[in-house]
């Protein structure tokens, strides 16, 4: 199949510029399950600082990308680079490490619904850097409800919280270990259109105040516009096209157009 | 669904359990250990299913002894009332029925709990935070039911001989004493010991498949329902099984 094409004629103009070192380098990923091929030779870079939205229709394995960078899956074939390092060749304990440079926004939040908000943004913190003193965790759970605007919500549980909210906090724990690579797996996915674009603005602000490169994965075209310095799109498997919004915007490929109608 | 499917489908389940002990084993069981969860969950496995055990312990004494009664009676032994119900309720109704009530109670949570953390992705969010949810979530369980039951059963056998005592007063009059003095005096530690080390299986048993089931619920509130309803569902049935394994033992080894 002719379909890896490459539109990445036009800079991104309204984002920033992102810095050409690859963080992550994504070669020949194959992953099936049972006999459906999910992921077929599907190759990405990512550069520092870049905001990489993958487009494609339900099921046609975005979110099986993401699992397989973040090592949830492990792809039957391929190599996926982070930081020059092969995730898919590392041990447990090698993995748990890659991971503190590597930030994952679940869909559904993934907040733990037994603990607070507090304990929640601790887990990760006492799991990984185990040396911090109370205070040091203190004011690392403050500046990161600060971020999300959310300092308020400390002592709740999350089952007292709206899905914006929600959202937030998740963020927020995403971002407490300062990870240089984030995934965000359909972060407005059940939103209304005004707290869609707010979690946009803040994941745009966050992303300058730290300095990370993103990974993107979604549906919704608001959010693909406000985000997206490049767009991926996933179709059979593959990488079929990549550029700038609104160059994918002006293609005249019905596969592509599809997304922007 | 054909027998050979049915079949096929128990067989795949066995493998699959084998397979999860088998983990618990060559990982859950490695340094670093959780301790603090592990406290957390002995505190909410053991001492949280401590009422119910004692209730249902206490009721159980109180009603066999009185079932018993009028058996005894007609053949003329009713001074061995409390001897009966002293070995049945050590070697065999306590460790089993307690086991029963703690399997509803703990392993229908287990499952709903992990089922529930399972289709949230809760689970792959401890992972990503640089957690192993086998160790953190399933090895501090399974330790913890295994080494709760035990505890339990012997609490529960306690409670139980109490209710046993109130039964027997119910129509005649015996001394607190007297009834505990001829309780034990007919039990020796091959009543004892098998009784309280086949409880540390089937606690072992009840966290596992409890664990098991909710890792591997299917996606949906109908998928965590089924984990949590199986879990009670099968954990029971190995109790029996495991049971009827340890009579075997304790009869070949000569402990009867």
């Amino acid at each position: 199949m002719d379909m890896d094409k490459e539109i990445t004629a036009v800079q991104p103009t309204q984002h920033h510029q992102p810095i050409s070192e690859p963080v992550i380098v994504i070669e020949n990923l194959y992953k099936k399950f049972g006999d459906n091929v999910i992921l077929e030779n599907f190759s990405l870079s990512v550069k520092r600082e870049e905001n990489v939205v993958v487009l494609g229709k339900s099921g046609a394995g975005k979110s099986v990308l993401i699992k397989c960078i973040i090592g949830l899956l492990k792809p039957d074939k391929g190599k996926i680079l982070v930081f020059g390092e092969d995730i898919t060749m590392m041990d447990e304990d090698e993995l748990a490490t890659a991971r503190t440079k590597i930030g994952f926004l679940f869909q559904a939040n993934a907040l733990y619904d037994s603990m607070t908000v507090r304990e929640n943004l601790e887990f990760p913190l006492r799991r990984h850097w185990t040396s911090l003193g109370e205070a040091e965790v203190d004011k690392m759970v403050k500046e990161a409800l600060e971020n999300v605007g959310l300092t308020h919500t400390s002592d709740m549980m999350p089952t007292e919280l709206s899905g914006g909210m929600l959202k937030r906090i998740a963020l927020a724990r995403t971002l407490i270990l300062k990870p240089e690579i984030i995934l965000y797996d359909e972060p407005t996915t059940g939103l209304d259109p005004i707290t869609a674009r707010e979690i946009d603005q803040l994941i745009l602000t966050l992303q300058k105040k730290y300095k990370t490169s993103s990974i993107i994965i979604s549906h919704d075209m608001n959010c693909v516009r406000n985000i997206a310095d490049r767009v991926v799109l996933l179709l059979e498997g593959m990488c079929y096209a990549q550029g700038t919004y609104e160059t994918l915007e002006a293609s005249s490929d019905p596969k592509i157009n599809q997304f922007f109608k | 669904m054909s027998i050979i499917s049915e079949s096929k489908d128990f067989l795949d389940q066995t493998g699959q359990i084998s397979r999860f002990a088998g983990r618990f084993f060559s990982h859950g069981l490695k340094p670093k250990f959780e301790v603090k969860e592990l406290l957390v969950q002995c505190y909410l496995i053991g001492y949280k299913s401590f009422p119910l055990v004692g209730l249902t312990g206490f009721i159980m004494g109180l009603v066999l002894t009185m079932q018993l009664r009028p058996s005894l009676v007609s053949y003329g032994v009713q001074s061995e009332l409390p001897v009966m119900v002293g070995i049945a309720i050590v070697r065999e109704i306590g460790p089993v029925i307690t086991a029963l009530i703690f399997a509803g109670k703990i392993g229908s949570s287990i499952g709903a709990e992990l089922g529930s953390m399972k289709v949230t992705e809760q689970i792959d969010s401890m992972d990503v935070s640089g957690t192993n949810p086998f160790k953190y979530l399933v090895a501090t369980r399974v330790i913890a039911t295994s080494l709760m039951l035990p505890i339990l059963t012997i609490l529960g056998d306690a409670i139980s001989l109490f209710g046993a005592y109130i039964g027997v007063n119910i129509k005649s009059v015996t001394n607190i004493r007297f009834f505990f003095v001829q309780v034990f005096e007919s039990l020796s530690y091959s009543d004892v010991l098998p009784a309280v080390i086949k409880t540390i299986f089937f606690g072992f048993a009840v966290g596992l498949v409890g664990c098991y089931k909710g890792f591997n619920s299917t996606k949906g509130t109908q998928g965590v329902g089924r984990s949590a309803n199986s879990a009670v569902v099968l954990s029971s049935v190995l109790i029996f099984i495991l049971d009827l394994l340890t009579v075997q033992l304790t009869n070949l080894l000569g402990l009867n």
